[in-house]
């Protein structure tokens, strides 16, 4: 049967174009591979090789004719034994690509909308203790907590194992990773030269290949080398393999300002990272937080990035002695309860908003505190829970004002809570510049108890 | 350096050739057919074919034992026919549809088969080279002796990240073979006007990583190289670096107005070079295929990839709940 050959499409975004030139005329013989014509997208003019084999039976478009649409039969191509008088019996069907199905493609359909709307019904938040009455707790810094954890899962799983700069004989730049090498040896605690990009790569690949690294950046303001591996390799390749490929990383190391180390070490990646569907997203401020979440992190079947604050390192807290302490993500922790403003924070960020709301009971303004503890996914339901209750909300954090969890905290409260809001949200953030290094403008820099002071003011009017 | 041009014909049977050509021609015909149905405006976005280049991932496999994988950029649908996947779905995955290898969201560059050991489909240039280099290390980590094929083009070895990870493959000996495909065009900048130094296989020397440049239209040749790479990786040795020489006939994607060669260069390397009219011609010299032999093959090849085409036609679209599955490992509570 006479095969029809069409008008192709030459690029992702064509849709018709100028048969320029034909290479073949009528009665020729052409291979696959053979160049036919040439055809003008909107890009380049473009050669047009023929696929099957056979002879040139008819042109249907003459050269030079503009405005071709794509799929449209330009001639017809006859194999062994066909002559030219079959050419009326071309199949129309079986060559052309079914133009109705194309149309019925790919139309969102706008009465049945991809995300679900804002539902009205009550959140109901988790309020569960993260460890059973009566537990015997200890004192412990987050570096212990930091290194408990990952001792722990180390001890349970021989998967697990830590890469990163300094990991191994230096103890850690941080001393997170103290006395690792020593208990499991060079094989699980891997000195790695100063690559970022490449060895958060090994990382990802050999999560890829069933095992549970823990990848350490000295910070995380070193991880920019390697956001691409981050991003595009750890986070994507679940969705992109159709559920096949899995990547169990944990990604750790402190994030934030520390103390006078100027712009290029100083910066918060919380948003940056929350922003990616794929990723978990981890930012403890306490030491029972932290080693809950960590050995939750490392448990996880999904990339985690798990972000520390260098100053939060030598802080004591309390933490559950138990033989296995986890804790889940997308459970908020509140830290003290109030009536009169519900003060969100994560990380660095609880030592301004706990220290303020000590102030602001002395003044008789009674404030609820959370803790996030976990970016993505965030426990909105605590959040909202709150604001119902309390019907005014700041947000504290170290990172940059534009696009911040802040913002999107906002967003979320005036969607799903805009009825109980006696005030507009204030988000308390780092300024909108680079670190300083001078002591006096790198305080200014940052947030502080008393921008969160001012703000709670602000919405309760008092 | 052993660029050798001697087509080592003693050592392959006349089952061996009969498979090399099998493999080659329908990777071959597969790729005209998709070239075919994006004309068509069934398959969309990016597509890369892999014409020309046949003789590298055959002749590779050919040395490659079960449990050694495989990983690669964007121009894979080859590697994924030679490894063992199904040819319809792959074609279903380049359409889009619901049987396509990962659903139909990943498309051409981004296909994944964990059966087989194959990693990717990867579309970021280099950046599939660390990836490769941390699957060696999971089998050095659990002391087997799997090796794994790191597959990239001559435009990535240009890229920062592959020589952070020849560093490390060398320093903690990962059985890695890093395959450079040097079909001499990066898109569109021919290497010598992107590579100061013309031999891609010296490119682990700093490294003490040997390497070895073979003809890739050659697929005994190919072969020959792969066994000794996989020798040194098995041992113990390390990383071993393969630059192979080859050649794409059509353009860098579907949208490659093909100004930056000429005509009869492409002609040239199809006419006197091509990787299948090698093996065809060794088959019918040494009398161990008749033309009809060879006819009933091409006749079936014609046959799966016409059923290929066919099938990923008639696959369904993704259903739309499938817009938000596999986005986490597990049910993660969506709380927003």
């Amino acid at each position: 049967m006479p095969t029809e050959i069409l008008m192709p499409a030459l690029s992702p975004t064509m849709e018709e174009g100028t048969l320029a030139k034909w290479l073949v005329s009528e009665g020729d013989t052409v291979s696959s591979g053979d160049i036919i014509a040439e055809i003008e997208t909107d890009k380049a003019t473009m050669e047009f090789e023929a696929v099957d084999e056979g002879t040139i039976g008819k042109i249907l478009i003459e050269a030079g004719t503009e405005g071709v649409k794509v799929n449209s039969p330009i001639a017809v191509l006859l194999e062994e034994g066909e002559s030219a008088d079959d050419i009326s019996d071309a199949p129309k069907k079986d060559a052309a690509p079914e133009p109705e199905q194309k149309s019925e493609k790919p139309e969102p359909k706008a009465e049945k909308p991809a995300s679900k709307p804002a539902e009205p019904k009550a959140p109901e938040p988790d309020r569960s203790p993260d460890w059973p009455e009566g537990t015997e707790t200890k004192k412990q810094t987050v570096r212990e907590a930091l290194n408990a954890a990952m001792a722990e899962e180390m001890r349970e799983n021989d998967e697990v194992f830590i890469m990163g700069e300094e990991v191994a004989e230096y103890q850690g730049a941080y001393k997170i990773t103290q006395n690792l090498l020593e208990e499991f040896g060079a094989r699980r605690v891997i000195d790695t030269p100063i690559t970022e990009h490449g060895f958060a790569g090994i990382g990802v690949g050999a999560a890829f290949g069933g095992l549970r690294p823990i990848v350490e950046f000295m910070t995380w303001n070193f991880a920019m080398q390697a956001i691409d591996q981050i991003i595009n390799s750890a986070a994507k390749t679940l969705y992109m393999s159709g559920g096949q490929m899995g990547c169990p990383i944990v990604f750790r190391g402190p994030n934030g300002a520390a103390a006078r180390v100027a712009a290029q070490h100083s910066q918060d990646y919380a948003a940056w990272y929350a922003h990616i569907p794929g990723l978990k997203v981890v930012q403890p401020y306490s030491a029972s937080d932290a080693k809950g979440l960590l050995k939750s992190a490392i448990r996880d079947p999904n990339p985690v990035i798990f972000m520390e604050n260098e100053i939060l390192y030598g802080k004591s807290f309390d933490v559950p002695v138990l033989d296995d302490f986890t804790v889940p993500f997308g459970k908020a922790r509140i830290w003290r309860e109030g009536e009169d403003v519900t003060i969100v924070s994560f990380g660095i960020g609880m030592t301004y908003a706990l220290e303020a709301a000590e102030k602001l009971a002395e003044d008789g303004i009674s404030a609820e505190v959370i803790d996030l503890r976990t970016l993505r996914p965030i426990d909105y339901e605590t959040v909202i829970a709150s604001v119902r209750k309390t019907n005014r909300c700041v947000t504290v954090e170290e990172g940059w004002p534009v696009a911040s969890i802040g913002n999107h905290i906002s967003a979320i409260l005036m969607e799903r809570a805009f009825d109980y809001l006696d005030a507009p949200v204030i988000n308390c953030m780092g300024k909108d510049v680079p670190m300083p290094y001078a002591a006096n403008l790198e305080k200014l820099a940052l947030t502080s108890t008393k921008e969160v002071l001012d703000a709670v003011h602000k919405v309760t009017y008092r | 350096m052993a660029a050798k041009k001697k087509s080592s014909k003693s050592n392959a049977s006349a089952d061996d050739l009969k498979a090399y050509y099998r493999d080659m021609l329908l990777i071959r015909r597969f790729e005209e057919k998709a070239g075919q149905l994006y004309g068509m405006g069934l398959i969309g976005g990016f597509c890369h074919l892999y014409i020309g280049q046949e003789a590298v991932v055959v002749g590779l496999e050919a040395v490659a034992e079960e449990g050694d994988k495989r990983i690669t950029t964007y121009r894979d649908h080859g590697h994924m026919l030679a490894c063992g996947m199904d040819p319809n779905g792959v074609m279903a995955e380049l359409t889009g549809r619901e049987d396509g290898y990962s659903r139909g969201k990943g498309g051409s560059m981004h296909m994944f088969s964990k059966e087989k050991h194959f990693y990717g489909g990867h579309g970021i240039v280099g950046a599939n080279v660390p990836l490769g280099a941390g699957l060696a290390f999971s089998d050095k980590y659990r002391g087997n002796d799997r090796v794994t094929f790191t597959y990239f083009g001559d435009g990535a070895s240009n890229q920062g990240q592959v020589y952070e990870t020849f560093n490390m493959a060398a320093l903690w000996e990962l059985p890695v073979v890093f395959v450079i495909e040097n079909n001499q065009y990066a898109m569109g900048t021919a290497q010598k006007r992107s590579t100061s130094t013309p031999d891609l296989y010296k490119r682990g020397e700093a490294f003490g990583i040997p390497g070895e440049a073979v003809d890739g239209m050659d697929v005994l040749a190919v072969k020959e190289a792969g066994e000794k790479a996989v020798a040194h990786c098995r041992a113990g040795k390390g990383p071993y670096i393969l630059e192979i020489k080859t050649y794409r006939y059509r353009g860098h994607s579907m949208s490659d107005p093909a100004k930056y060669r000429t005509r009869e260069e492409v002609q040239k390397m199809r006419d006197e070079k091509d990787c299948i009219e090698h093996v065809r011609d060794l088959l019918l010299t040494g009398k161990h295929a008749t033309e009809d032999d060879l006819k009933a093959i091409d006749k079936d090849i014609k046959k799966i990839v016409n059923a290929s085409a066919e099938f990923a036609k008639d696959s369904p679209e993704p259903d739309e709940a499938e817009l938000w599955t596999d986005v986490y490992a597990e049910a993660v509570p969506q709380k927003a």
